[in-house]
């Protein structure tokens, strides 16, 4: 944090104008919101987005339609499963490929695993940034088994590379249906741990509890979705509104809380853990036998007829959407993703930080789940 | 969870549980000291089969990142379908995304489990990946592998991670089955085996071809096979026919008989099958009635020059068409009532029937080309006169006379030119019901498929048996395999190994042919020199012999003196120089009498270099 005496923007004496990030320890990501305070209080926020711009949706247009997938996963460094899948869709609407039964079923249960595992990790985040430095290296840790397991089925620990447009790319490898399993036990073993340090921690609750508070008419003019809306007592979820892969054939319940604030949205995020993690165990069982790719056209020749398309999927930050268009040829002619922590990060934010305290900037911003790769693609 | 969703302030105490922790063993690894094994689909540097890579170079065409650029390595003896090249890799560009494994053709390029390269020169993250097999001084076993070495240069031998896999490839391993006529109902009559693919399906098929261009390479004539094949698929046939008119113009023969060098050459056919390429050149000239408007040839000025050309065949009829366009006037002999050569009299009809080959060659004719057919040269015009008359001369007579076992009593069989050519454009030789049909070949094949078929139309009903024997075990036939299963499906009889003795003659009547069994078909250096076991004899019952063993030029209608100036190869071929020129000046030679492949394409070939050597010489006098 720095601070500006002679910023021409201060009007009063006691007014300052902060540098909060993009260096700073409660930042994360490349990211950083300049904050006019006067005191402890902020006047004014306002986010600084742009150190992150790698120009994917630019990039797109001049790479053919299989060479875009290893890419995609990029624009979401911490889940980048829901942009896989949310491009495979894109693709498999515009080009009208079938997908078997059962990758339909791989794609939900690896798609949940991901977003317990970019959970667990939102959840370090937010525990560093408090201050409760075990949880969150319990968090990190059992993060840490998830990606062994994405390791194990898709050869990456980050970037799995693993769903493409006419299924995933391959099989379960035997004995795999068992190692989820028992990950998911240890990790569900865990949980009272948790919830006695930190969810049900006193700290925590008067920490977080009435700050950043969204009402659900606010959260629906900034165009908030996932948990931000969700806490505000918004029963909204992609995967139930429009279901895709597998969700429709198990039965689950979308995790509500109604304050609005920072307690409750990291509350929705844990009940939203367990409930990916149920949801697993059911797919598992219910999942069928057969193919889990229908082969693509041949990639040097793979043109995709004139169409365009929305495509939406709930990411674990909310609503991820993928506008793309073909002009008929080997590559898609625009590319446009409406990533969640775009309103969360930007408008939501700036609104929120007014009126806070300095000591609540990184507080307000983690419980929105802000990645700022999304924001910049 | 549910229970959980009203509001507790919690409890100041309850976090102190945490401590229970701290009596628990840590869960990070102390690295180097304890390893951990990664993940047996790992993505981590590459590994490549240098004896399998065929340098084809869709993983350098398929990478997103430009991370991987073909280089040639001298030392690399390419093979006669591959490419000396083999993909260099750029660490600092490589995203380990896998679809270069997921789209090489032979599988040689995989993934392994290392990931460890530590090195203060950037230059090492660039280069050639190889495996154990093609590079055994840095891929090191268990005993002398160490963590603390490991680098690109220190890796762990048998360490695969992601590999490809068939079933998740990127490419079509299985091509779209030709419709054909079952083999029952086709043995019955002449008509043609392969019905040719349908738009859809060759469309289909098209698709599948991953524009490597291994096979242009393998083509004798070099073919734009990757461009016609492009344009089969994007649905512009005439844009694949002129594709195929600049190496070769007689598509509708070739797209049905060619010896496709280039399918054995595609890089599809080494884990699976080879895109169906002369089917494809077949459907592009079977789904164009009119050669003419499609190509829109225009033919340059006349250069006033005239080229004589003898014989009528693949070679003929291709240099006709090469040198017509070019502004010469041709004119081309055959002693057949019709242009093809041993197209026109060799492949039966269910094979090539007539009207494919009329196509091909009423086109030519079309363009200015002078057709003498039935016309002998050395009879009825002779060779000193054409000498006299054209400014160059193309022999490209082929082989057309039978070779001959010379067994006792074998003056008594047929031959198999002689039946093939009365069996196309004659009326049928009278058959026996047992036929017996000596070689190996891909003529001694089309000798006992046509036989069969005369057999069944002249005797219809009745119980009819066509055999053949040959020298060679059935690893070293010389008939194709498609061929040989072709030939099995519709039920005649094989008896590889064995060699004639002396054909049995009761009455002047064929009886049979005695057999004696093959030691050995070839010497030590590969020559043919066959020898056998004189006391294990056999007796194959018949009433009518075949022999298909091969065929010689006949150059009787050279004059003397010319022939002693034409000088031959070691292989008994005619010697010309790079311009296709014979040591006769102004005579240039190509086809069955100058190549060793002995087929149509390689006639072709043969006919384009002919037709640049002829050009030069016209336009230099």
């Amino acid at each position: 944090m720095s601070m500006n005496l002679n910023s021409k923007a201060a009007t009063s004496p006691r007014e300052l104008e902060l540098y909060f990030g993009p260096q700073h320890l409660g930042m994360v990501g490349n990211f950083s919101i300049t904050l006019k305070v006067e005191g402890d209080r902020i006047l004014e926020a306002q986010a600084n987005p742009g150190y992150l711009h790698r120009g994917f949706e630019k990039l797109m247009e001049y790479r053919t339609w299989i060479q875009n997938f290893p890419m995609v996963c990029r624009i979401n460094v911490v889940e980048p499963d829901s942009m896989e899948m949310v491009y495979a869709m894109a693709v498999e609407k515009l080009a009208n490929i079938e997908v078997p039964e059962k990758a339909h079923y791989i794609r939900s249960i690896y798609l949940e695993l991901s977003r317990v595992a970019s959970h667990l990790f939102g959840l370090w985040a937010y525990a560093n940034m408090l201050g409760f430095d075990t949880v969150a290296q319990w968090a990190m840790y059992h993060r840490d088994l998830i990606l062994d397991l994405f390791e194990e089925l898709t050869g990456g620990r980050v970037y799995h590379i693993y769903i493409w447009p006419g299924g995933v790319r391959r099989d379960f490898p035997p004995g795999f249906k068992d190692k989820i399993v028992n990950t998911l036990h240890s990790i569900g073993g865990c949980v009272p741990d948790y919830d006695a340090t930190f969810f049900n921690n006193r700290l925590f609750y008067e920490r977080a509890k009435g700050i950043g508070k969204l009402t659900q008419q606010q959260a629906k003019e900034f165009g908030a979705t996932g948990q931000t809306l969700r806490a505000t007592g918004m029963k909204f979820d992609i995967r139930k509104v429009e279901p895709y892969a597998a969700y429709d054939k198990v039965d689950w319940d979308v995790p509500v809380r109604e304050e609005g604030d920072a307690y409750s949205r990291v509350w929705v995020i844990r009940d939203e853990m367990i409930e990916s993690v149920h949801m697993i165990f059911k797919l598992l069982d219910a999942m069928p036998e057969g193919e889990v790719y229908n082969r693509i056209p041949n990639p040097f020749k793979w043109r995709i007829p004139k169409a365009e398309t929305y495509v939406r999927v709930e990411s674990s930050r909310g609503e991820l959407g993928l506008y793309m268009v073909s002009s008929g040829g080997y590559k898609p002619y625009r590319v446009h993703f409406r990533t969640p922590s775009y309103p969360n990060g930007l408008i939501i934010l700036e609104k929120l930080l007014k009126n806070a305290s300095i000591a609540d900037v990184g507080n307000i911003m983690i419980s929105l789940y802000v990645v700022a790769p999304e924001i910049d693609r | 969870m549910k229970e959980k969703t009203t509001d507790k302030k919690g409890s100041l105490l309850s976090p102190f549980k945490a401590i229970n922790y701290l009596f628990k063993k840590p869960r990070t690894l102390r690295y180097p000291f304890e390893s951990k094994e990664p993940a047996l689909r790992y993505r981590g540097f590459h590994l490549n089969d240098w004896e399998k890579c065929t340098g084809c170079g869709n993983c350098a065409d398929i990478c997103p990142n430009e991370a991987i650029t073909m280089v040639e390595i001298p030392e690399i003896e390419p093979k006669a379908s591959e490419k000396n090249e083999r993909p260099k890799l750029d660490y600092g560009r490589c995203c380990f995304c896998g679809l270069c494994v997921d789209i090489c053709p032979a599988g040689s390029l995989r993934l392994s489990r290392d990931y460890f390269h530590i090195h203060f020169d950037t230059d090492t993250f660039t280069f050639f990946p190889k495996d154990e097999n093609s590079d055994k001084e840095h891929f090191l076993g268990s005993g002398q592998y160490s963590i603390l070495k490991a680098s690109l240069a220190h890796r762990k031998e048998n360490y695969e991670g992601f590999v490809s896999d068939l079933d998740y490839s990127l490419f079509e391993p299985q091509r779209v089955p030709m419709p054909e006529v079952a083999p029952e109902e086709r043995k019955l009559s002449f008509i043609e085996q392969v019905i040719g693919y349908s738009k859809e399906e060759a469309q289909k098929e098209a698709s599948r071809c991953l524009e490597c261009k291994l096979c242009e390479e393998a083509c004798p004539a070099h073919l734009k096979i990757s461009d016609y094949v492009k344009a089969i698929y994007e649905d512009k046939p005439d844009e694949s026919l002129k594709k195929i008119f600049e190496d070769n113009p007689i598509p509708s023969i070739c797209g049905r008989i060619c010896m496709k060098h280039c399918e054995a050459a595609c890089s599809l056919s080494i884990r699976g099958q080879a895109v169906a390429i002369r089917w494809l050149k077949r459907f592009a000239a079977d789904s164009i009635k009119d050669y003419k408007t499609a190509l829109e040839l225009k033919p340059a000025e006349p250069s006033g020059r005239k080229v004589a050309v003898i014989g009528a065949g693949p070679s003929g009829l291709s240099i006709a068409y090469f040198l017509t366009l070019k502004g010469h006037k041709v004119t081309a002999f055959d002693c057949l009532p019709g242009g093809g050569g041993m197209m026109r009299i060799g492949p039966p009809l269910y094979r090539l029937p007539i009207e494919a080959i009329d196509k091909d060659v009423n086109h030519i004719a079309s363009l200015g080309v002078e057709f003498r057919f039935n016309t002998t040269v050395g009879k009825d015009i002779l060779f000193e006169d054409i000498l006299r008359e054209y400014d160059a001369i193309y022999l490209c007579i082929g082989t057309t006379v039978s070779r001959s076992t010379k067994v006792k009593n074998i003056d008594k069989a047929h031959q198999a030119l002689p039946f093939l050519q009365e069996g196309k454009i004659g009326s049928g030789t009278k058959v026996g019901k047992e036929i017996i049909v000596i070689g190996g070949g891909n003529v001694a094949m089309d000798v006992a498929r046509e036989a069969l078929r005369l057999q069944h139309i002249q005797y219809p009903g009745e119980n009819v048996i066509t055999k053949t024997v040959s020298l060679e075990d059935w690893n070293e036939m010389p008939a194709t395999k498609e061929e040989i299963e072709d030939t099995k499906a519709e039920g005649i009889q094989f008896n590889p190994g064995w060699g004639p003795k002396e054909a049995k003659v009761e009455d002047d009547r064929i009886k049979g042919l005695l057999c004696v069994k093959v030691e050995s078909v070839f010497d030590e250096q590969g020559r043919f020199s066959p020898t056998f076991y004189e006391e294990k004899q056999m007796f194959l019952q018949g009433d009518m012999i075949i022999e298909a063993i091969g065929q010689a030029p006949d150059f009787s209608f050279l004059p003397k003196g010319l022939f002693e100036n034409l000088e031959f190869t070691p292989q008994r071929k005619v010697k010309v120089d790079e311009n296709g020129m014979t040591s006769i000046l102004r005579v240039f030679a190509g086809g069955d009498i100058v190549n060793l492949n002995l087929d149509a394409v390689t006639a072709i070939a043969d006919a384009k270099l002919a037709a640049e050597g002829i050009h030069k010489m016209l336009c230099k006098r």
